[in-house]
């Protein structure tokens, strides 16, 4: 059926796409979008193909290489544009094309009035095509490549309404703060090239026993600082929040679903460096925590729609993050949360860009209210997404987040019981302001503007946010169903130690069933039966006024890292203009001022000359008398 | 007689003409204490020559001789055209190199 030379088509269907799309320019405007559509949906029907191919194949066999060309051959080092398919890769191969080609069919509708249509979608075909490069590199450099990809495509889509100086300072601040990330995943690669010689995946496993445990958790770290960036995990999260400046197909793809996902995917495919080095795996477990709860604080006290479900991404991701960092119990549950999130995140996503759509693109929630009714299949889709997120039995979230939970308190000791507790803390925290979106936006009375007309959205926008519904609800149970994914990914870790469960799964499931009752009853009382006012009230407490501000992540970063930034380039430039400006023009004012003196002894007189050579001429042979003598 | 007074003889001549050269102000003036200062030179080659017993010194002579009546015509030809421009054959009013 379909070969191995056919996974170069994956990534070149879109970046073709994208390389026509903007090349032909204008001329495209009519079908543009069509035409970009069809590239993504075309890989994801061959991802499709290549995903029944494997799953035909024995288990040993399955992953499968190509390689493309030579890229860098030097001395003993050489590296090789080669593409891996394997039981990991072929899942985020589905999720990205699959949830791609969707968001693209939604967006043609979303973003019909937008004259520079075409442009956005040869950026989300650039976006698809880096993505897919990310995930099917076979080495730390062939990921690199997608890696910066991603993230050029989410600057340009961040960006895409750049016409506001806001939404261009957001792009900016995305791509700033993922380059400190990306700086962390080239530290790694170069530490694993000096220390092992290689960057392939397969390489970097081998070498694993020959180096010592101080590389890999050097390696590990580095690999966990390129993951914050890129997944908006603490310290490195806040962009996400403003990278909600992006059209919302973007948030829904790019920031939901798919790109600040590949942070897990970087750990998850790095599970061998990290299983060798515990400290790195605590420290990933630490920061997946504090992320968690983290956006989720943010999530409770944000008004704008769309922040709030970015908060949301940010403590799922950070959930996945734990996941990732319990080693080889949690990688497949950490990818089950990776892509049951895909599907309901994206969904709810699309689901406030088609409420956006219906109330004049207000992003507050506190001016919406009773959209149950006149948007009827929004209220359903996001309302599966919603039950999905929370983890009601039997969507999709339930099965992946109540995994995760039972993981974290089985990890064992103390750690087991702080994860779990934080994790299951998260729960409560989730059920609560999603209910709290929920009932803000649909359920509540209408809190309207004047002139608003909200309405249904059209076919093409419904349609994706139905299917996204659709994976919410069975996602979890067919991902769950005899094992399905845990054994289909298991060759790819190490065996999972036998652990005595302390904590029997039947009591984590009640544990987190009674979390969501909590949230949900809690966001009831405050929201659904109290009315809410359309405008944010101001006297409040302390840690709301904080949890508004994002925890001050921006103060914090301003106050430590920007303003002394600032304050450092002012220095070089005061050094600059003195120092080494004050060096050049000193050296020329220098010779000006020689010239001018020297100047004076050109005097015109002949006589002169004839006086300066006589004296000269003497001068020369006093010296020659003086030095024979 | 001894040879070695035609030495000085050329050094007496050689420095009335640099010091011509430098205080006079009448080019035409200039010009004859270079024209010294040259035969100066002359003297001096052909006296060393007489001394050193070879002919060395006199070749040098008359080459020198041969450039002297050059730069003579051309120096000639300068001042008397700088002369006709400006009624002046003060080598101090021919001083707009200065700028």
């Amino acid at each position: 059926m379909v070969t191995a030379s056919s996974l170069v088509y994956l990534i070149g269907l879109p970046l073709f796409g994208a390389a026509f799309l903007l090349l032909i320019g204008r001329k495209a405007d009519k079908w543009g979008h069509i035409f970009a559509t069809a590239m993504s949906a075309g890989s994801f029907i061959l991802g499709l193909l290549h995903f029944f191919e494997m799953s035909s194949r024995a288990t040993e066999d399955r992953a499968i290489t190509q390689t493309l060309f030579t890229w860098i051959e030097v001395g003993s080092f050489k590296v090789d544009a080669a593409l891996l398919l394997d039981q990991l890769s072929i899942c985020f191969v589905l999720l990205i094309s699959g949830v791609g080609t969707l968001i693209h069919i939604y967006s043609i509708s979303y973003m019909a009035h937008d004259e520079n249509r075409r442009r956005f979608f040869a950026y989300l075909n650039l976006f698809i095509a880096a993505m897919l490069l990310l995930v099917l590199g076979n080495s730390y450099l062939n990921l690199y490549v997608g890696w910066e990809g991603v993230g050029l495509a989410s600057y340009l889509l961040i960006g895409f309404w750049n016409k506001k100086p806001a939404y261009a300072t957001a792009s900016k601040k995305a791509f700033v703060m993922n380059r400190i990330g990306d700086m962390g995943l080239s530290f790694a690669i170069m530490i694993a090239f000096a220390t092992m010689g290689t960057v392939l995946f397969e390489g970097v496993k081998e070498s694993v026993d020959r180096v010592g445990t101080p590389t890999l958790t050097a390696i590990g770290i580095m690999l966990l600082i390129a993951a914050t960036g890129k997944s908006a995990q603490f310290p490195l999260q806040a962009w996400l929040g403003d990278a909600m400046a992006g059209p919302t197909p973007v948030s829904a793809l790019i920031h939901a679903a798919t790109m600040v996902t590949a942070g897990v995917y970087l750990i998850v495919r790095s599970n061998f460096i990290f299983d060798a080095a515990p400290t790195a795996q605590l420290l990933v477990v630490i920061v997946g925590a504090i992320t968690l709860i983290f956006g989720a604080i943010i999530g409770m006290a944000k008004d704008d729609i769309k922040k709030a479900l970015a908060a949301s991404t940010m403590s799922q991701i950070g959930y996945m993050i734990v996941g990732a960092g319990l080693g080889p119990a949690g990688y497949a549950f950490a990818i089950m949360h990776l892509l049951t999130h895909g599907f309901f995140k994206a969904g709810m996503f699309l689901g406030a860009g088609s409420v956006m759509h219906g109330m004049n693109d207000e992003v507050n929630m506190r001016k919406y209210g009773g959209l149950r009714k006149v948007m009827p299949i929004t209220f359903v889709t996001f309302g599966l997404g919603y039950l999905a997120i929370i983890g009601v039995p039997p969507f999709a979230g339930f099965y992946s987040k109540d995994e995760i939970i039972a993981t974290a308190f089985n990890s064992g000791g103390a750690q087991g019981i702080i994860l779990g507790s934080v994790t299951l803390l998260g729960a409560v925290i989730t059920a609560f302001y999603m209910t709290r979106v929920m009932v803000l936006t649909f359920t509540s009375k209408a809190r309207w503007d004047e002139g608003v007309h909200p309405h249904e959205s059209p076919v093409l926008m419904w349609l994706p946010m139905a299917i996204l519904a659709i994976g919410s609800v069975t996602a979890g149970y067919l991902f769950t169903q005899g094992d399905a994914l845990v054994s289909w990914l298991a060759p790819l870790f190490a065996k999972k130690e036998e652990y005595d469960e302390l904590m029997p799964h039947s009591v984590v499931t009640v544990l987190a069933i009674t979390a969501v009752i909590i949230g949900v009853t809690a966001a009831l009382m405050k929201y659904q039966f109290k009315s809410v006012d359309a405008i944010a009230p101001s006297d409040v407490s302390l840690a709301t006024r904080l949890a508004r501000n994002d925890l001050g992540q921006d103060l914090f970063n301003e106050a430590i890292f920007m303003r002394p930034g600032q304050a450092l380039t002012q220095g070089l430039v005061i050094v600059d203009e003195k120092v080494i400006d004050g060096a050049v023009h000193g050296i020329g004012s220098m010779a000006v001022g020689s010239g001018a003196t020297l100047r004076r002894t050109q005097s015109g007189y002949v006589r002169s000359y004839a006086a300066l050579i006589l004296v000269g001429a003497l001068v020369l042979l006093a010296a020659i008398w003086v030095v024979t003598q | 007689m001894d040879p070695y007074n035609y030495l000085y003889l050329a050094a007496l001549l050689f420095t009335i003409g640099a010091v011509g050269v430098v205080v006079r102000r009448n080019a035409i003036v200039v010009f004859m204490c270079i024209e010294l200062m040259l035969n100066a030179g002359n003297l001096t080659l052909v006296t060393f020559s007489r001394i050193n017993g070879d002919l060395n010194g006199q070749v040098v002579a008359f080459f020198t001789m041969v450039v002297a009546a050059c730069e003579v015509v051309v120096g000639l030809a300068i001042i008397v055209a700088i002369y006709r421009s400006r009624r002046s054959a003060s080598i101090d009013d021919a001083s707009l190199l200065k700028r």
